[in-house]
């Protein structure tokens, strides 16, 4: 009888130990950063930080679909893929490419190459141009970038460039103003006063609301912003910073605050001090204020 | 050929008896409706992602199918010791091996018919128009691709010893050159002399089953391939499907089923 009872005190004591472990395992657990399971997502509990790579694959595939599915393998020569299309075209990115892009293919080397070529697409063609039926085309059909765009934006929500992408085509070419400003306060949810959010934002306040007053407040946000988080890097992004600082510049000319578009400029000249045509904007900007009898 | 025709008739009958196709047709149409019910920025019209989805499912159910269905024909018949009473029929080998070639490609090619019916349904649903040009291309490439596939695939059922070991390599092999068999003379011409030369070599040897691929053609809407492009490819397909029937007979009219 005895030794019974002493199991049964043995087998409680254990029990006791092993909830008072999960006990305190949890709450570990629960704080702890590389805990997967606070998220609900099952992809993200299965593949974890991983489903980074299958977003950059499915951005690569939006730049794809872009082309009509004309696009280097990694056997050809990527010179002219180095950055995605669909971002360079959306000023939402400085451009690595280099080299002719209808040309990665190379010559054609034999029988069994050339003939291949008639079996997938080779040919370059851009979607906003109307694709394969070239300028007689729907523009509209960019459209079919989007669900990769936006599998990449759900499978790495803390990448900018998904974002500022899908809302320049979709207020741009789809005429989707406010389904291009949701995603981009989706954006600022997991990536709070992003600099290129915040810029593609101000792009859709003076473009297609053509709220210039919003759109200023938003792009001298962004340039405060930007001096915050990107300043301090070793590499800091100044082709975005460039942008917000000549649209700014432009929208102060307009508005007819020579002094204030000439200030702009002349940030955006020391920035990027290659760029051709700011100093002659500069100078241009300084004869007419000289003209209207403006002070500098 | 009536011999060989009743032979193929039989591999007909029985996959229409077995459950592979409908499952995987099911499946098909379950993945593709689930993915088509999806909503992109509110707007309907956004078609190619899901013709690709449901083109790849078609290409893996179509080889699955293919070579599932080719690599069972002479183990089952072994095994069953069916093939016995065959043999003392009033058939040669030829005839059983070129039947049951038939019967498997065929019942291939009409369990495409299905597929590619479903697909032109789902695209014509989302994007108004039926290319039907188009889609006997890519439908006729696809089964004389599978015609090849199925060669090598009765083949390895009589070199190799188990069907599992069969379904693995066709699988490998498939894969392998719609993957980088277009891509072999440029990784050749990175190599050594002898390695290049050895790359070059399977590169002109092996049946290019990528050729037959026009999947990307048909998803973004390109014109239709040459009528004389395509005549030469489905000749190509033709003769290498012929090549490894033949190779097959060559190994079978001396296999001792004992």
């Amino acid at each position: 009888m005895k030794t019974n009872r002493a199991f049964v005190l043995l087998g409680v004591l254990i029990l006791v130990a092993c909830a008072s472990l999960a006990a305190s395992l949890d709450r570990w657990f629960m704080s702890w950063a590389g805990n997967r399971a606070k998220d609900f997502s099952p992809v993200k509990i299965a593949i974890g930080e991983g489903q980074k790579i299958f977003a950059s694959h499915f951005y690569r595939k939006a730049d794809v679909y872009f082309h009509s599915g004309m696009y280097p393998s990694i056997f050809d020569n990527n010179e002219s893929f180095k950055t995605a299309h669909i971002g360079e075209d959306a000023g939402a990115t400085g451009s690595k490419n280099t080299g002719d892009e209808e040309q990665f293919l190379g010559d054609q080397r034999d029988i069994i190459d050339r003939f291949s070529r008639n079996f997938f697409p080779s040919r370059h063609t851009h979607l906003d141009e109307g694709g394969v039926a070239g300028e007689h085309g729907d523009s509209g059909v960019v459209r079919e970038i989007l669900p990769w765009l936006k599998i990449a934006q759900e499978l790495d929500p803390e990448n900018p460039l998904t974002y500022t992408v899908s809302a320049y085509w979709l207020r741009q070419r789809m005429n989707k103003v406010d389904e291009a400003e949701l995603m981009l306060r989706e954006g600022l949810k997991s990536l709070p006063d992003h600099p290129a959010l915040l810029f593609e934002l101000g792009r859709a306040h003076s473009e297609n609301y053509t709220n210039t007053a919003r759109a200023r407040n938003i792009w001298e946000r962004a340039v405060k912003s930007w001096h915050k988080q990107e300043a301090t890097k070793s590499e800091p992004d100044k082709f975005i910073l460039e942008q917000i600082l000549t649209h700014l510049a432009k929208l102060e000319e307009d508005a007819g605050n020579l002094p204030l578009a000439i200030n702009y400029w002349e940030q955006a000249s020391v920035l990027m001090p290659e760029r051709k045509g700011i100093p002659e904007r500069i100078a241009e900007l300084r004869q007419k204020q000289a003209a209207l009898g403006v002070r500098p | 050929m009536k011999n060989a025709f009743a032979v193929a008739h039989l591999v007909i009958l029985e996959m229409v008896r077995r459950k592979d196709f409908y499952v995987l047709f099911f499946l098909t149409v379950l993945i593709t409706g689930l993915m088509g019910s999806v909503n992109f920025f509110n707007d309907p019209k956004v078609a190619r992602y899901l013709k690709e989805i449901c083109l790849a499912l078609i290409w893996v159910c179509g080889a699955f199918i293919a070579i599932a269905t080719t690599a069972r024909q002479i183990p089952a018949e072994r095994e069953s010791r069916t093939i016995f009473p065959l043999m003392a029929k009033p058939i040669t080998r030829g005839q059983v091996l070129f039947g049951k070639f038939l019967g498997c490609w065929v019942a291939t090619c009409l369990c495409l018919v299905a597929f590619y019916l479903f697909f032109g349904v789902v695209a014509a649903a989302k994007e108004h128009h039926w290319p039907v040009g188009n889609y006997f291309q890519a439908w006729s490439l696809h089964c004389v691709m599978l015609g090849v596939v199925i060669g090598m695939t009765l083949l390895g059922s009589l070199v190799l010893s188990s069907v599992a070991a069969n379904i693995t390599l066709s699988v490998v092999v498939t894969a392998g050159i719609l993957f980088i068999g277009r891509h072999l003379n440029k990784v050749a011409g990175q190599m050594g002399e002898t390695t290049g030369a050895v790359v070059s070599g399977l590169y002109y040897a092996i049946p290019h089953l990528e050729l037959f691929d026009v999947r990307d053609l048909i998803v973004h809407n390109w014109p239709l391939i040459g009528w004389n492009i395509w005549g030469i490819a489905v000749l190509y397909a033709l003769v290498y499907a012929a090549l490894l029937v033949f190779a097959s007979w060559l190994v079978f009219r001396r296999k001792s089923f004992q």
